[in-house]
């Protein structure tokens, strides 16, 4: 391990403006009078519900549950009664068919009994089941089913478990607050993953900016397992996988591959510890950790909030919203989605609750490319977002492929760059979805030009 | 509470800093010591040409091109540019034209901001070579006071300069040229000769080419490289014949040089994109100006030494894509 904070080429510095929440210690949010629990909560499969309109259910109680390998079950965050089963509005901007409870007033909300083993005498099978089971994902962002990390194909020997605790996105404190309070948790996580996948060595990587979190970890290594703490140069997205991977490991992924073929698995500070968290209370995922920040909030907080609690309620917890808050961010200002519904509900995958105001919004206006290059010094997978910034306008998709759109990560390096203000990334994203229907298309065409031939 | 509209934009949800109005209004700023020295050495006839140069070049933009394009300062840039490279003799008429031809045929022909292949000041410059070969290429010599013109400025359009009215000189790299003559590196590093009205601030030009590379409005790599190619070429070929061939501290400092490597090759708009693309380009331009100089029938090569390479930018360009992560030699086997 390196003494001092190591990185990748590239990337951008933006303001991190932790400093809203960064010291606030984490705290737990009254119940709020309803929850919504959307059953697209994740990658992978939507779940179906096991409850009907009229059904109680306590808090804890599997509520939706899905057949698919990389899919979770759902479970009520709180006790009450189901009200409805219906269309609400999604985090990702969408319309979801979510299932509605009204939370029982004046519940002592106890959950029920353990439902989730104690992880000690269990083999690696039966803890992935244990935490499928819990509905455990990653809780970075991309809320990917946690179980399926544990489940790597047997053909790629593991060698490194990368924790991610770099938390590179501006304002959001959520890793950071769980590291300098739940150290243990952290490195109990660390354990369990480590047994299932038989891996020998884990490195914790956390940016410069968290020392105190750095120190907590340290201060409670374990002895007994090879577990280092290395810090970080400031830089975004470097806690973006492959980056984490290429500074820890000095392996690069290969373009179009997955972690796991370079013998690397990567979670994040969060979900570990979540894996920790649901052996030690019994209790499925029904609950996480959300930095409410921003100039726009009034008083910024890192709370405890139960899935499914509509974005109103969470901001009425944090004082409100002030007159001049002009954009309403779930996730980082880099990566998250703008939400312009009240009623939108957090769910396991929601790291923060952002609030702008007038003066951090982009500005609207932009200019024709100037060809300055400044995309092409910030992208950290090495693409040249200026030809690929032509290419999409002119709608020469194909071409973008040839020229790695694939390998984009929309990290949003050269929007954020950008002198002319030009919409790079949301460009690749839109122009990805264009691909990606078309060769929907092409394979359906295809199947049916066979169903044809055969019959 | 209720009555609130919030913003729906697409990821990432801030912006940096740098805008392209700002980067350009910034060029333009660093420029005003360098036309206060033209003003300093060549009297008020020097502001008179710079700005009938950039009026051209404004007035253009403001009809020909899309609305609202003024604004951004590149149309200002381009003129007070053009200006710096023209002599403080010429009638105003012609910069006007020089102008005016800079941003229409120089910039909007090719669809505006970002989309023209030459530097449009440059191109501008190219066609008055042309089109007024004789009066590009009088160059003041000694006046009486500093408030005198340098020559007929206020010639009619479509006229001629009197050359009653024009005490010529020669710069130093026409005297190097054509005569041998070597100039004191002094007056070359103080501007203290004849020239082109940016000919002359070196320490000015070296000054806001670094500011501007410390806050990335432009590409250090492009100036560095072309100052070093020149450098050392013709130090090797000072070293092989000294009384033919001039030094290096003379070739850096003399001639259009210095404007040429800071302001004009680094124009973002035609140069390269990738890093390793900016070295190639500075390189040719070196080599390109060493070449005319030393061997053409000119005594001054900067200007088609960087139209030539804004001609071969996009092939630049596509040799030198960076590598994409995880793909080539960065993938262990």
């Amino acid at each position: 391990m390196k003494l001092f904070g190591v990185t990748f080429r590239h990337g951008v510095h933006p303001p991190d403006s932790k400093s809203l929440t960064e010291h606030v210690p984490v705290r737990r949010m009254p119940f709020p009078s309803r929850i919504v629990l959307p059953l697209r909560q994740h990658a992978g499969k939507p779940a179906v519900p096991l409850v009907a309109v009229g059904d109680r259910v306590e808090r804890g109680d599997k509520v939706a549950e899905s057949d698919g390998f990389v899919s979770v079950p759902i479970h009520a965050s709180a006790a009450g009664e189901v009200v409805g089963i219906d269309w609400w509005p999604h985090p990702d901007g969408t319309m979801c068919e979510s299932i509605i409870i009204d939370v029982e007033e004046f519940s002592a909300q106890i959950p029920r009994p353990r439902t989730i083993p104690e992880w000690d005498g269990l083999s690696a099978e039966e803890i992935r089941k244990a935490v499928q089971r819990a509905g455990v994902v990653g809780l970075g962002g991309a809320a990917f089913p946690t179980h399926v990390k544990l489940a790597p194909p047997p053909d790629h020997e593991i060698e490194w478990l990368l924790v991610n605790g770099a938390e590179c996105e501006p304002y959001l404190t959520t890793d950071h607050r769980t590291m300098v309070e739940y150290p243990e948790r952290v490195h109990a996580g660390i354990r369990i993953m480590m047994r299932c996948l038989g891996v020998k060595r884990a490195v914790i990587g956390v940016e410069q900016n968290k020392p105190d979190a750095i120190e907590a970890l340290r201060a409670t290594l374990p002895t007994d397992i090879d577990v280092v703490v290395q810090p970080l140069v400031v830089k975004y997205p470097q806690g973006a996988e492959k980056m984490l991977i290429h500074v820890v490991t000095g392996r690069e992924v290969p373009s179009g591959k997955l972690p796991m073929h370079v013998g690397a698995v990567v979670q994040n500070v969060g979900s570990i510890a979540t894996i920790a968290e649901v052996f030690e209370t019994g209790l499925p995922l029904i609950e996480r950790i959300v930095t409410v920040t921003g100039p726009g909030v009034v008083r910024p907080a890192n709370l405890i909030v139960p899935v499914g609690t509509p974005l109103q309620d969470v901001l009425d917890v944090c004082g409100g919203i002030t007159e001049d808050a002009a954009e309403i961010v779930f996730g980082g200002p880099m990566m998250g989605s703008s939400q312009p519904d009240m009623r939108t509900p957090l769910i396991k995958g929601t790291t923060g609750v952002v609030v702008l105001t007038r003066a951090e919004v982009k500005p609207k206006h932009t200019y024709p490319c100037i060809k300055c290059g400044h995309c092409l010094d910030a992208c950290p997978v090495f693409l040249n977002p200026s030809d690929l910034g032509l290419l999409a306008q002119a709608g020469r998709y194909e071409d973008m492929r040839t020229a790695h759109l694939m390998d984009c990560m929309l990290c949003g390096c050269c929007s954020y760059v950008c002198p002319s203000n030009i919409p790079l990334s949301q460009m690749f994203s839109l122009s990805r979805n264009a691909l990606r229907k078309q060769d929907a298309a092409a394979r359906e065409a295809q199947s049916a030009a066979t169903a044809g031939a055969s019959s | 509470m209720t009555a609130h509209r919030f913003e729906l934009t697409a990821s990432p949800h801030i912006k940096g800093p740098d805008s392209t109005p700002v980067i350009m209004w910034s060029v333009v700023g660093t420029l005003v010591p360098v036309v206060g020295a033209a003003a300093w050495h060549f009297g008020p006839s020097a502001l008179l040409v710079i700005l009938a140069a950039t009026l051209g070049c404004l007035l253009s933009e403001r009809l020909v091109g899309p609305g609202g394009a003024v604004r951004d300062g590149s149309a200002a840039i381009t003129g007070i540019l053009l200006g710096l490279t023209l002599p403080a003799t010429l009638p105003l008429w012609m910069a006007f034209v020089g102008g005016v031809f800079a941003i229409v045929f120089g910039k909007l022909i090719f669809g505006g901001l970002g989309q023209n292949v030459f530097n449009p000041a440059l191109l501008g410059r190219a066609f008055m070579q042309a089109a007024f070969p004789e009066a590009l290429t009088s160059w003041p010599g000694p006046t009486t006071s500093w408030a005198a013109l340098r020559g007929d400025n206020f010639a009619l359009p479509f006229m001629s300069a009197d050359p009653a009215v024009t005490v010529t000189g020669a710069t130093p790299l026409g005297q190097m040229k054509f005569e041998q003559i070597p100039t004191e590196t002094i007056d070359l590093l103080l501007g203290s000769t004849s020239g082109s009205l940016g000919e002359t601030s070196a320490v000015l030009i070296l000054l806001g080419g670094a500011y501007l590379a410390l806050r990335k409005y432009l590409n250090w790599r492009i100036p560095i490289s072309v100052l070093l190619t020149v450098g050392v070429l013709s130090q090797i070929a000072h070293v092989a014949d000294p009384r033919q061939y001039p030094d290096a501290v003379f070739m850096l400092f003399s001639g259009g040089l210095m404007l040429g490597a800071v302001y004009m090759a680094t124009d973002m708009v035609t140069s390269p994109t990738t890093n390793t693309g900016c070295w190639v380009y500075g390189l040719g331009i070196g080599a390109l100006v060493v070449l005319i100089r030393l061997w053409g029938g000119l005594p001054e090569g900067v200007m088609y030494a960087i139209l030539f390479m804004n001609a071969l930018v996009p092939f630049i360009n596509r040799a030198t894509q960076p590598r994409v992560f995880g793909t080539g030699r960065g993938v262990a086997t």
